[in-house]
């Protein structure tokens, strides 16, 4: 199979691998996918008191195309507010990385990893103040 | 300094060996003649050259040259066996013990006779990927006309017990049809020590070209095939149309060359393999072999990455490499491996399967860079995985509730 440009730079340059503090409470931790279906993405978010997205990281089990979508998504939410980026859509991340119909999943797989990590900072805020 | 890309694929297919070549040129050129053709010389060349030929690829099996029919690779000689013993002998009994790790020109040519009206018995092979003589005996009914298993599996490169299985069905009466692909030219192969009436054989497999292969076919005790391509009654009538010369040709001197030479090739090619396979371990933890280590051709190397992905292993290793994986992701279907399935072996690992396949031309500088190269890239795709740092956490991923799509 022949991969698009974009999904080789971001596989072979990988933007934001690495983790963050899964117990800070300012960090979002989405973890979705199985081992068993071929692909776990780990997508953390650390999100300031404004609501805005200061950093991100991944960690991703996956084909090139998997990786290249969790990487694409890192790198969009970077400052972007919480509630945009709850309206990135695996349509986006599919067309920017030119994913044909068989390599949909995977960016079905990065914006649900978008909503898991924002879902779980929402459950911490709520947690603390409570 | 070695070449790239280096094929470590050859269970797909096989280079061309120079020497094949060199005996194929006269018959792409100017002996062009059609081996049916029995009134001229152009004819009598071709038929000649046909015969030889035929000789050849029936010394390697043990077989008689009689017992050769010409095909157009594997696939059909596969359909051939299996549909062309159905359908001739289905007065006898309509039951067919397979596995299901067989090649697809077995396993879909047996559904196929599933829709006509026979049953077929698809047997689970152990952990270790093999049949056992026990399992083919415990499916044998009254009714049961054909076994079909293969030699050696095109994944795994495992060996099975083909000599015990063919007393068995020589013992009732039971044909027995053996896909050889993988061991021709690897294994020695004696049709009348192993008891086998039908084997199935391809060109390309073994240095020789695509688009011929051959069907052996028992004379004593003689089979019967119903043919399935019908026309101008070549071979025997068992296999219509006109012969490709230079394919069969180039078969011949590929199977007369393995003869010679499998041997010797056989200890080389088995040193680089345990050469890639010990430098693989002794760099990365958590690499497991799939299938039997002692029952397995000397070319194969079929080994799991824990918590990295076939693909995209494949990408970080394929301008450099060409291997194989067992992969959803490199299939079309988005299944991992049937094979591996059918072995036990947990999604998980099928999914980080790669499948090296040494052979004739390999070297060992070759394996080195391959070994190293493979260690650099699972090591950074390992760095990239939330499930190898979830283990070096010490979590059971067993434990964790997975959110399955």
């Amino acid at each position: 199979m022949a991969y698009s440009k974009e999904v080789i730079d971001h596989y072979e340059n990988p933007r934001n691998v690495g983790s963050m503090d899964k117990a800070d409470p300012n960090v979002g931790t989405g973890l979705v996918g199985a081992p068993a279906c071929g692909d776990v993405m780990k997508l953390q978010l650390k999100i300031d008191d404004e609501g805005v997205i200061e950093d991100a990281k991944f960690k991703t089990f996956g084909c090139g195309s998997a990786i290249a979508s969790s990487s694409l998504v890192t790198e969009w939410v970077k400052g972007k507010s919480v509630d945009e980026a709850m309206t990135i859509s695996n349509g986006d991340i599919a067309e920017e990385l030119s994913l044909p119909p068989v390599k949909i999943h995977c960016s079905v797989l990065a914006e649900d990893a978008i909503k898991a990590a924002i879902q779980d900072f929402r459950d911490k805020q709520e947690g603390k103040t409570e | 300094m070695v070449q790239t890309p280096i094929y470590f694929d050859n269970h797909a297919t096989t280079p061309l060996d120079p020497r094949v070549l060199e005996a194929m040129m006269p018959y792409l050129t100017n002996t062009f003649g059609n081996s049916a053709s029995r009134n001229h010389s152009f004819g009598w060349a071709a038929e000649d050259a046909v015969e030889k030929a035929r000789e050849e690829v029936a010394s390697l099996l043990g077989a008689h040259p009689k017992e050769i029919i010409w095909t157009s690779g594997a696939t059909e000689s596969d359909n051939l066996a299996i549909k062309g013993i159905a359908h001739f002998y289905q007065e006898r009994g309509k039951h067919i013990i397979t596995s299901k790790i067989e090649h697809k020109a077995v396993i879909d040519a047996c559904r196929a006779l599933e829709v006509d009206g026979f049953e077929v018995t698809y047997l689970t092979p152990g952990r270790d990927g093999l049949i056992s003589v026990d399992q083919v005996e415990a499916a044998m009914r009254d009714d049961t006309i054909l076994v079909s298993l293969m030699h050696v599996n095109n994944e795994l490169g495992v060996i099975n017990p083909i000599k015990e299985i063919g007393a068995l069905t020589r013992e009732r009466k039971v044909f027995f049809h053996c896909d050889a692909v993988q061991s021709i030219g690897r294994l020695p192969f004696d049709v009348n020590e192993l008891n086998v009436d039908l084997v199935a054989i391809s060109g390309h497999k073994l240095y020789g070209p695509k688009g011929v292969g051959a069907l052996y076919v028992r004379r004593k005790p003689r089979v019967r095939l119903a043919p399935i391509i019908h026309g101008g009654g070549h071979e025997r009538g068992f296999r219509s149309g006109t012969l490709n010369v230079p394919g069969i040709v180039g078969f011949g001197k590929a199977c007369a060359l393995a003869e010679a030479e499998m041997h010797e090739e056989d200890k080389r090619v088995a040193a680089l393999r345990d050469r890639l396979h010990k430098k693989i371990t002794d760099a990365l933890p958590e690499v497991y072999l799939n299938g039997s280590q002692e029952h397995r051709v000397s070319g194969n190397l079929n080994i799991s990455f824990a918590y990295v992905e076939g693909e995209s292993l494949l990408m970080a290793i394929n301008k450099d490499v060409a291997v194989s994986s067992g992969s959803a992701c490199t299939s079309a279907s988005l299944e991992p491996s049937y094979v591996l399935r059918a072995l036990g072996v947990g999604d998980e690992l099928a999914h980080s399967s790669i499948r090296f396949g040494l052979g004739r031309f390999s070297t060992e500088e070759e394996v080195d860079y391959v070994a190293n190269l493979v260690i650099d890239a699972v090591t950074r795709l390992r760095d990239m995985s939330p499930l190898w740092k979830l283990v070096q956490e010490g979590v059971d991923l067993n434990t964790v509730q997975w959110t399955g799509h």
